[in-house]
Order: C-alpha cells, then structure tokens, then sequence
C-alpha cells in the first residue's frame, strides 16, 4: 500500500466518523479544521485505523501526533 | 458483537417506544460506555436515553439533591467503580489499613446506594468488578490480608452479600465479561493512559451488552423455557440405532460434554426454567435413556412436556408453546442440526434458536456465553415450575374424560384464598408484575421495594390470590392492587393472573372477592382500565365480561353495592 492509498483509506474512515462523506484531508489538516474532530472522537477514529490496518498505535503516537501527514506516516512505517 | 462505530451510529439514532432513562457514574470517563450502552440497547429496539455524568462525578452527583442526576429523573442508576482506579486508590493507601481495604470500599458503595434510595426512584445497576493481578505478593497474596488479591475476593464477596439484602440493587457481571473475552482484549492499556477509559473500544459492546441484558431482564424480558432436541444434543450418537449402550452419556470419553450440559440444564430447571424435548424419534425410543440410562442427568420428571413423532419440529413447538401457554419469545430452541435449526428460525421468528458449535464439547460454553438466562427475581416458587406444568398435564388428561366443563371443573375441588400483601410474598409478588404479559391489565412493572411500599400505604388495598386443587397447588396466582382515589371510589392499579390457571372460573372468584373487599373498605365505585399493548389482547373484553361498565377508552367501571356474584365453582 503506497501513501496515498493510506490517505485514502483515512479519509474513508474520517468520513464515517465525523459523518461527513464530502470530508477531504491532506497532510496539514489538523483537528480544529476538522468539525466535531474532538478528544472523543479522536480516540475512536485511532481506533478505526488500528481496526483497519491491523497495527496497535503507541501511548504518544495517538495523542502527539501534530497532523494528518504525521498520521500517515506513522501508519505507513507500521505496516511496512 | 457489535463494533464500536456500529454503537455510537445507533446511539445517536431515535428509537420509537417507552422511553427508559439511565444515568450511568463512573469513577472512569464513562462517555464511551454510555454512548455504547444507548446504542447496543436501540439496536435492540428499546427507547433508552443515556446521561453520562462525566469522569469521576460520583460523589458530587449524588452528594447534591439538585443534581443534573437526580434532575434527570432516571428509571436507572449504573455505578460503575473500575478496578483500575480502586487499585490506585489502594496502592496510595496507607499499608497498615489495606487489611479492611474492602470493608471500607462496600461501605462507600452502600453509601451510594442509599443517597440514591433517598434521592430518587432509580434502580440501582451495581458494576461489579474486573480483575487485576498486581503481583506485589504472588500466589501468596491470596492469603494476605494486606494483600490487593485478597482484598478484591473479599470485595466481590461483599458485593454480592450487600445486593442481596437490597431490594433495588442488581449486579452487573463485568468479571464474566472478561473472563469470557481475556484480559488482553478487555484492557487497552494505551486507551486507559490517554484517556482514563478502562474498557478497549472494541469491547464495549459485550459491557454494553451484560448492561442491557440486566435492563431488559427489569423490564420483564425473560426466558422461561428451552426445548431441547435429542439425539446429538443431549446424547451422542442416535438412540434409534445406536440403542441405550450404543449413546454417548455419562463420565466416560465423549460422554462427558453431554452429561455436563445435562447438569447445566437441570440446573436452569431447578431455577424455574422449563425443559421440554422435541424429538424426531418414536416416543417409547426417546423415553427409553431417561427412564433406563444408569448415566442420565436429566429424568423425565425434569421434562415439563416431551414430544417425540415424525411431525415437523415447527408444529411441535407451536404444541409446546399452546400446552405451557408462554410466549413464543420466552422460548429458547436447541438443536445440533443446523437445518432444524433454520427451518424452526424461518417458521417462527419470535423464538430464540441460538446457532451451536460443530463440536459438541464446546456446546456448553456457547450457551453459557449467550447469557440467555438473565434474571430480576428469584423465588422459591420458581424452583417447583415444572411440577406445575406435570399437574397441569395430567389436568388436560382429565379433562377429556368428562362430558360437560361444569363437571370438569366441579371434578377439581377446587380452593381459593385471597390475602393482603405479605413481606415473604414480596419478591414473588414483584417477579409476576415483571414477567406476566398475556393475563395483565395495565401492564405496570413493579420492584420489590416498591410493592414493600404499596402493601405499607394506606391509600391502597392489596390482594394475592392463590388456587389449588385436587391434582396440586398453584400456588400464587393473581395479584390485585387497589388504588384509593377517594374514600369511596377505588381504581384497579392491577390486576394480572397467571395464564395457568385460566377458564377455571379464577377470573369469577376474584372479582367476586376483590368486589367484596373493596365494598367492605367503604368503596362504592371501582373503575378500572385496560392497557393494550402487544400481548394482552386475551384480555382486552373481561372487564365487560365480569360485569363492569365501559365508559370508553379502555376505562370501566362497576357499582359496588350492584353487583351481583359471579358463577364460580371454586371455594373460599
């Protein structure tokens, strides 16, 4: 799976979460630009991309991740 | 089991019927708990709102009368006290009181259940506890007082003595939760550091679910009976042409699995759930291991009805269900044959036909696992159903021997007795507004504690009604609720009977009775009301039947000092 298909498959998994199929993220999207991308549905849209792509986010990666692109790299490496 | 996304979907989506209120309190951030708990119970198809109090809000919820809790007015309270967090709490305590750690912990907690008692008519839904092995002594620690492990056993213990001396407190089973799914997968370790919830998001859904089943049970939903194939259910091989030491029951080998699903089945019967067989044998074949096999658990006194011929297993359930006269969804229908097992589905959806391993010897814990036996109540009537439902057998097979029902009935000798409300009937009394569907007029559902109330106030006339006759006792079968609305006027709150005992003429002797009674306390008007809902049609017309005059809307109403008494032969 190359890195755009990673965007992709986050983006699907953005969309149901914050229901919202119109929903377009890159790699500078960060939460706030994001509506109802809170604390809770953060850690339920970790949750989705572990379900997905089968990999286990660590303590500081589900909560320090500054951005999209970070997110996507982090889950990249993982499944590499 | 539903995945987490599946729950929060559900949660947010609007669900048509009664609304029921729960507030759920934890010591944890409980907001994805709650929004499990909603969503799992709209899946199911109840109405229930959920007001999730926030991270560790217990004490100031409860503490404040005002409170958005209380203010919320909910049907109930889960106080849901993660063993993670009473584990810090311990490990912060000072060494030298550890040793009445849970002691102190059970008075917290009935410290709860009493603000809340005083605050509101909740029920009480009591999360018990997960376990953590904190390894600090080993194995030894089972043995330490000061030890957490020896703490927790005690705590559970306590737990379940203290809700058994309340009324309005039920348990919620977590440990069986993770003990049924593993730690591993329970316990998300990352999830609890970021965000102080103790429970994966993955497993919420079987919480959500040990939640629901402990609501669903409250509000009447209960399995009264399973129906049970035979061959290769029961027993390994086939009776007709392996013959009796041919099949597998019993200590020895394969025998083994079957003989302790036997022992598990014998014991829902000795709580009061029905057996009955349905089997495609010749009956004599079928009969022949109960009465004969030295290894059979079950005997056929165990078997409320046992239906064995060539008929398809569709129609005999239907008999079986007629003859107990239960509701089709309180059925539960068990059999190794996955074709059996779809046509039963596809030919009545109602009844609960739980799919079965291939291999037998994990049949036991499958069963086990659908938690299909949840409870609000338990009494010791309920031990002696399936005798009940024998007499009641040997009842019909009387009956066809006379010519007229008159005789019939007269042939009974049947006795009734009317009594006010006592305490030792509380909990029997409580289990028949929760769980009688068909023979009840208004429906309303009540705990324990509230029929304690009611039978103590003034302002009501109560009455249980028993019967027996020749063939045996049924024990209690009516129960009849008065309420005052004015000195003279009386208003039938309840009335429900027991479908056992229908067209004995019990219908006639209690309102012969319940007329009296209420004339001797100074009434002269009763009104009374039929609900409908789904499964009381029987009784949509008896009020009209017993006399009374509609006025309309499902209301009536009688002149006491009018009556005129009901045929009936039995006696007081």
């Amino acid at each position: 799976m190359d890195r755009d298909e990673v965007m992709e498959k986050v983006c699907e998994i953005a969309r149901d979460i914050f229901d919202d199929d119109e929903l377009e993220l890159n790699d500078d999207t960060i939460a706030a630009d994001v509506d109802g991308w809170d604390s809770l549905t953060h850690l339920s849209l970790m949750n989705e991309i572990e379900n997905e792509f089968e990999i286990k986010f660590e303590m500081k990666e589900v909560q320090g991740l500054s951005n999209v692109g970070e997110l996507v790299d982090v889950i990249l490496e993982r499944i590499s | 089991m539903y995945r987490f996304r599946e729950l929060t979907k559900a949660s947010k989506k609007d669900v048509e019927g009664k609304e029921y209120r729960i507030a759920v309190l934890g010591n944890v951030a409980t907001q994805f708990l709650s929004q499990a708990i909603g969503g799992y119970a709209h899946l199911c198809g109840m109405n229930l709102k959920v007001f999730d109090a926030d991270y560790d809000q217990i004490d100031a919820q409860l503490l404040d009368p005002s409170s958005e809790t209380y203010g919320y007015a909910p049907d109930y309270i889960l106080l849901y006290l993660a063993t993670d967090r009473i584990y810090e709490e311990f490990m912060k305590s000072d060494p030298s009181l550890r040793a009445s750690f849970a002691d102190e912990m059970i008075g917290k907690l009935k410290r709860y259940w009493d603000l809340i008692e005083a605050h509101c008519g909740a029920r009480i839904l009591q999360m018990g506890f997960t376990s953590i092995n904190d390894a600090a002594f080993g194995s030894y620690g089972l043995r330490t007082a000061e030890a957490f492990a020896y703490q927790m056993k005690k705590l559970d213990w306590l737990l379940s003595r203290e809700a058994g001396e309340r009324k309005g407190v039920y348990p919620v089973d977590i440990l069986s939760v993770q003990q049924e799914i593993g730690t591993e997968k329970f316990f998300d370790p990352v999830l609890y550091y970021n965000a102080k919830v103790n429970i994966a998001l993955d497993s919420m859904g079987y919480v959500a679910k040990k939640v629901f089943d402990v609501i669903d049970s409250l509000q009447g939903h209960a399995k009264k009976c399973v129906i049970l194939d035979l061959d290769n259910t029961l027993w390994g091989g086939v009776i007709g042409d392996d013959g009796l030491s041919g099949i597998e029951i019993g200590e020895l080998g394969r025998g083994h699995a079957y003989a302790d699903l036997q022992l598990w089945l014998k014991s829902l019967k000795q709580r009061g759930i029905l057996l009955a067989i349905c089997s495609k044998n010749e009956e004599d074949t079928a009969k022949e291991p109960f009465i004969s096999h030295e290894e059979m658990v079950l005997k056929l006194s165990d078997i409320a009805i046992f239906v064995a011929n060539w008929q398809d297993k569709a129609s005999n359930i239907r008999y079986i269900q007629q003859t107990l006269n239960i509701g089709m969804d309180s059925m539960v229908f068990i059999d190794d044959n996955p074709f059996e097992r779809e046509l039963v589905r596809s030919m009545i959806p109602e009844i609960c036909v739980p799919e079965l391993p291939s291999d037998p010897a994990c049949y036991l814990g499958y069963l086990q696992g659908l938690n299909l036996f949840e409870t609000a109540s338990y009494s010791s009537e309920d031990a002696d159903r399936t005798g009940m439902y024998q007499a009641e057998a040997k009842r019909r097979e009387s009956e066809a021997a006379f010519a007229s029902l008159d005789d019939y009935l007269i042939s009974l000798e049947m006795e009734g007795e009317a009594l006010p409300f006592d305490e030792m009937h509380y909990p029997r009394i409580a289990q028949l507004t929760q769980r009688s569907n068909q023979f009840n007029l208004r429906t309303v559902r009540y705990t324990e504690e509230d029929i304690a109330r009611i039978a103590s106030d003034e302002g009501y006339v109560t009455l249980y009604y028993t019967l027996k006759d020749k063939f045996g006792d049924h024990g209690l079968v009516s129960v009849v609720i008065l309420k005052k609305e004015s000195d003279n006027v009386f208003f039938v709150d309840t009335w429900l009977m027991s479908c056992r005992v229908l067209k004995r003429g019990m219908e006639e002797f209690i309102i012969n009775h319940l007329v009296s009674a209420a004339g001797k306390n100074g009434a002269k008007t009763l009104k009374a009301e039929y609900i409908p809902t789904k499964k009381n049609k029987m009784v949509e017309h008896i009020y009209e039947q017993m006399g009374f005059d509609s006025a309309g809307d499902n209301k009536y109403s009688l002149n006491v000092d009018d009556f005129r008494e009901l045929k009936t032969y039995i006696k007081g």
